[in-house]
């Protein structure tokens, strides 16, 4: 039993990309914001209430589909406050994301409190199931990692795509980059950058929360405390490996997930005997640090991140 | 120029203007009209309130009383989109471009509506390279920003307002940061523009070139407007007498009497400093009792030696002498203590702390000296003495020593650094851009101190963007260009046009390959 054989196992691959859509959505949310020039640490605290708003929802009886839609309504409600305090104010975005974090988080535990006072094992839910595509999955090893997954999963890949035509082939996707390269340039042309930067951190968190939502509706079933878990921190180190593009992020999130992936199943060797498991636990993270500096030491920053534009100041 | 017909159609009127920041008024009721074909100069010093007022005509800022019309039509105050589709195309001195996009995407940006789903890229790019024929504007439309020259930019913002189909353009000192050359293309592109039909704004000091250029001036002072006329009815001492409101006598230049060499620079090269180029084989003699002048385009390796002379760098091979020894652990404490004295570039980021008083930043680079302090001790009192002295031998306007630096206006900021850098009786003196952004006034007071400086026997290097002020100033004037340095050349040995020549980077010898 070598790493070799579990790279060409089939559900080796299955499980990375199931662990990397979570990823992909909150990483893609993540990108938009620090694309429009705003940092957004609340994506810790998005995905805990995408999360909990998605399979509350489901819980209480709504559809599927409609509980991804209220997780991602949620999301985007913190994203208008971190919006908000950031653009126009022009706060610190490290302090108003981290508040952020904080606020959607206890707010979470406390209404999962207020709904289910009781309880003391979290209920599960009819989650989504894996669809499968026929014909497609049929291909060996990659057919059922990419073609037999749940529907939020294709929605993620989709996402890549349509986020990366608006990004480069629209004029939408021009004033958002434009708005996080250079602001002035933005205003210059009747455009505001106010409205830009609120409506992607907006849209951005709307993404952040939809990734919380796969964790409860595609992955676990139910909610419980921690389950988020530091995945939004490892999403904004992912952008930073995609160079802000969002093709690398996802290429990044799908390899950081397969080292997850892989250290579960090295556990269970021979090898992982003799090894504390605690470093196969670790090795994503570090694994992640060093492609995180090959990776991004020619990355192009976005100018403007963090500068906040205040109009018509000398 | 030739005057357009009396009648030509008014296409923009200022009426009334005002505008007040706090206690300042930046623009007092301010009121001229544009005619179509006409190109107007506005002219006045740094803060006279030409940028102020294009910023309110642009819809940047929102004047307290008056209005804007183009075309007959009132604009809406503070509002850009109203200027832009009324036919106001800005080119601004710091241009509004974003570097990591490409020129096309830069000139396309907000032209489109966001709702739309496709760019249009490939009818984007037949408008522009057909505007760039017709305006004589080259630049190569998917190139990345970033790469381009300041030139190169400067033709993007104008292909930007053209794109727009600007009827009107302003341009905000656009000439600030041209070589000659690069001007005359400028001209040539305003000249077609308003053969097409097209009426220009202007903003310069220059004065050679608003005669060259303009049709008409407006000057403004101290921002109320003082004159209007046409060009061919006035003459450029009569334009810098209107600006300054009086008399300007240009410095007295007494021949100069060459010393010793105290700073001597033989094949130096020095690594890039991020795009800017470091320098390539330089050799330079600073000489006592001559004021050695440095022309060039701004980011052409002037950082590099300067920071070299004082002692930010180290030199990576060629020799370095400072009074005759090649120095050990070269670093601005050893520049310092070797009596050279800097007049950085950007007195707001290197030159002072900007929440310090007077006082601390007189002493900024003296305080390890004896007498203002004593076994690790600062002596305020000294201190506070000599900062005094500096305020009355240098005539900074200030409340006291205690003022925060932050609080003066650049002019009296310099001339705190001047008094700072002369009091100390520096045997060689570095300045980098002393005067940029100073008016008239404080500008001829620091050339004069520069001159004194000279004539005490102090070597004196002078580093400007203006060649004006290097040709008129420097007994021995150098160009840079790329990080290679030019033979020096003697006083009125060259025109400003050939010294172009060199600052477009022609006339260097092929650096040879062992560089």
């Amino acid at each position: 039993m070598d790493i070799l054989d579990i790279l060409l196992q089939a559900s080796f691959w299955t499980a990375a990309i199931r662990i990397a859509s979570p990823l992909i959505f909150a990483a893609l949310g993540e990108l938009i914001c620090e694309r429009a020039g705003v940092l957004n640490l609340g994506i810790e605290g998005i995905m805990v209430v995408g999360a909990f708003a998605g399979w509350l929802t489901v819980y209480l009886g709504g559809g599927l589909w409609f509980g991804v839609a209220v997780a991602m309504l949620s999301g985007m409600a913190f994203g208008l406050v971190h919006g908000v305090l950031t653009v126009p104010f022009g706060l610190s975005q490290h302090v108003v994301g981290l508040g952020i974090t904080l606020l959607a988080t206890s707010l979470t535990y406390y209404c999962y409190r207020l709904a289910l006072p009781e309880v003391t094992s979290p209920p599960k839910i009819e989650a989504f199931q894996p669809l499968e595509i026929t014909i497609l999955s049929d291909i060996p090893v990659i057919g059922p990692a990419l073609f037999n997954q749940t529907p939020l999963t294709y929605l993620a890949f989709v996402l890549v795509v349509a986020v990366t035509l608006v990004l480069y082939r629209t004029p939408m996707g021009l004033a958002l980059r434009a708005a996080g390269e250079d602001p002035a340039a933005v205003e210059a042309q009747g455009l505001s950058v106010s409205a830009i930067r609120i409506c992607a951190v907006m849209v951005g968190s709307g993404f952040m929360a939809v990734g919380g939502a796969f964790l409860t509706m595609s992955a676990f079933n139910s909610f419980f405390f921690e389950m988020v878990n530091g995945r939004g921190w490892i999403c904004i180190a992912l952008v930073v490996f995609g160079s802000w593009k969002p093709g690398k992020t996802l290429l990044g999130a799908v390899l950081f997930a397969a080292f997850d992936a892989l250290q579960i199943r090295v556990q269970q060797t021979p090898l992982g005997a003799d090894i504390p498991y605690q470093i196969f636990l670790m090795a994503p993270y570090i694994l992640s640090i060093l492609a995180l500096v090959v990776m991004s030491r020619r990355a192009q920053v976005p100018a403007a991140l963090m500068v906040p534009f205040n109009k018509g100041e000398r | 120029m030739t005057d357009p017909r009396p009648e030509a159609q008014v296409v923009l009127r200022l009426e009334n203007i005002t505008k007040r920041f706090g206690k300042l008024t930046a623009n007092g009721a301010i009121s001229f009209d544009l005619r179509q074909g006409e190109v107007i100069a506005l002219l006045g010093e740094n803060g006279a309130g030409k940028t102020t007022l294009m910023n309110i005509l642009f819809g940047h800022y929102t004047p307290d009383e008056g209005h804007v019309e183009v075309f007959g039509m009132r604009l809406p105050a503070g509002n850009p989109r109203a200027a832009l589709a009324a036919g106001v195309g800005m080119v601004h001195q710091h241009f509004t471009l974003a570097d990591n996009m490409t020129v096309l995407e830069n000139i396309v940006l907000g032209t489109r509506s966001i709702w739309r789903l496709g760019f249009g890229r490939a009818q984007a790019r037949q408008r522009i390279v057909t505007l760039m024929e017709d305006y004589g504007l080259r630049v190569d439309p998917d190139a990345q920003v970033g790469s381009l020259s300041v030139g190169e930019r400067q033709r993007v913002e104008i292909l930007k307002a053209l794109f727009r189909e600007a009827r009107i353009l302003i341009l905000d000192e656009p000439t600030a940061v041209l070589t000659p050359q690069e001007t005359d293309d400028l001209f040539a592109t305003m000249r077609k523009a308003v053969a097409l039909g097209l009426s220009v704004i202007f903003i310069s000091h220059k004065l050679h070139e608003v005669m060259a250029i303009s049709s008409r001036v407006v000057v403004l002072r101290h921002g109320k407007l003082v004159a209007e006329a046409k060009t061919s009815e006035t003459d450029r001492a009569a334009m810098a007498q209107m600006m300054v409101g009086s008399e300007v006598a240009a410095p007295v230049v007494r021949r100069a009497d060459p010393g010793a060499a105290l700073v001597t620079l033989a094949g130096v090269s020095s690594p890039d400093i991020g795009s800017a180029p470091g320098l390539k084989n330089v050799d330079l003699e600073l000489r006592a009792g001559q004021i050695t002048g440095l022309a060039g385009v701004s980011g052409n390796g002037q950082t590099a030696l300067a920071d070299l002379i004082g002692g930010l760098i180290r030199p990576a091979s060629g020799t370095f002498h400072v009074k005759g020894d090649a120095p050990r652990g070269w670093s601005p404490h050893a520049a310092i203590s070797a009596g050279i004295a800097r007049i950085p570039e950007d007195r707001h980021k290197t030159g002072t702390i900007a929440d310090f008083d007077l006082t601390e930043n007189a002493v900024l680079e003296l305080y390890s000296r004896p007498g203002f302090s004593r076994h690790g001790w600062m002596n305020w009192r000294a201190a506070r003495d000599f900062a005094a002295k500096i305020i009355r031998g240098y005539d900074v306007r200030c409340p006291g020593p205690e003022t925060r630096i932050r609080l003066l206006s650049g002019g009296n900021m310099q001339k705190l650094i001047l008094g700072r850098v002369l009091e100390t009786a520096p045997s060689v003196v570095l300045a980098n851009q002393p005067v940029r952004g100073l008016d008239i006034g404080a500008l001829t007071y620091v050339h004069e101190q520069l001159l004194a400086a000279r004539d005490r026997g102090a070597a004196v290097l002078l580093i400007s963007e203006d060649l004006d002020e290097v040709t008129a100033l420097s007994d021995v004037i150098h160009v840079i260009s790329e990080g290679r340095l030019s033979p020096g050349f003697a006083r009125g040995a060259m025109t400003p046009a050939e010294l172009g020549v060199w600052m477009a980077g022609d006339g260097f010898e092929e650096a040879p390959h062992a560089a």
